[in-house]
């Protein structure tokens, strides 16, 4: 019964997720906005597992795990590249730039 | 049924402003903290949905995990106070607004493609999976039966970020 609503609410959120990874430059943002994402695709699993059988929340157990370890890289990565160049402005960060 | 709407679309309604709020604030403290709210309200969601044990780790891993570690980033790199805009100019605006709404649309249109009634469960089976072997146990049997070997395989996968992070966070590289 839920199952419209869950889906447009999802594709809400990712569709939000989307813009702020294009419309922000502060990589902390922007990295909360793939959490975003993420989240809105978990949404849809629950959805779907109410009408698939309940295998679409253990795949929420494997996204949540992926997203863990994806935050602490990503964050050690971030605290490199501050390190290096006192910023985390993606303007500033422009070495592969032609 | 109609309270059960109700409540799902309050709880919808402050995911999307929240994550609209998340988006659009200077300051990353307050993106971060209105992520936050996000993550609540997609909890109660799955309350909603039969998910009670996700909701459950949706609130200790994310809500309290993965986003205290980004708060912790921000205040460690000194970026709590909100600077200048860091939103792109016009034209990035224009066109990312235009691609994230070109995407919205094809998700939204992709939601009319019916599920085959070959795939599909019978109306109400997980939540009463859940209520004969209680809500853990219909998680962990197939977590530790069926999906055993990607659950191993994710063991290795945190133990390879842990090196990964220290090794990126050390001060000599």
């Amino acid at each position: 019964m839920l199952l419209g609503p869950s889906l447009a609410v999802s594709a809400v959120l990712f569709a939000l997720g989307v813009a702020g990874v294009l419309l922000r430059r502060n990589a902390i943002v922007i990295f909360m906005c793939v959490e975003l994402m993420l989240n809105a695709v978990n949404l849809t699993f629950v959805a779907l597992a109410q009408q698939l059988g309940v295998a679409g929340q253990i795949f929420v157990f494997f996204v949540m795990a992926v997203a863990a370890a994806e935050a602490g890289v990503g964050l050690a990565i971030m605290l490199a590249i501050y390190r290096h160049r006192q910023t985390v402005n993606l303007q500033n960060i422009n070495l592969l730039r032609g | 049924m109609a309270g059960t709407l109700i409540v799902f679309w309050a709880f919808a309604g402050l995911a999307v402003v929240s994550a609209l709020c998340c988006i659009t604030r200077r300051s990353p403290v307050a993106s971060a903290l209105w992520l936050v709210v996000t993550l609540f309200s997609l909890a109660a969601l799955f309350v909603l949905l039969d998910a009670q044990f996700l909701a459950v780790l949706q609130v200790l891993v994310y809500a309290g995990a993965i986003m205290v570690l980004f708060l912790f980033v921000i205040m460690l790199l000194n970026l709590g106070r909100a600077g200048p805009t860091d939103l792109r100019g016009p034209a990035g605006l224009g066109v990312g607004v235009l691609l994230s709404g070109l995407l919205l649309v094809q998700l939204l249109a992709l939601r009319q493609a019916g599920l085959s009634p070959s795939v599909a469960v019978a109306p109400g089976a997980v939540a009463r999976i859940a209520a004969e072997q209680g809500m853990v146990p219909a998680i962990a049997r197939p977590l530790f039966g069926a999906y055993l070997v990607p659950f191993e395989i994710t063991s290795v996968l945190l133990l390879a970020a842990i090196v990964g992070a220290v090794v990126l966070a050390k001060r000599r590289l």
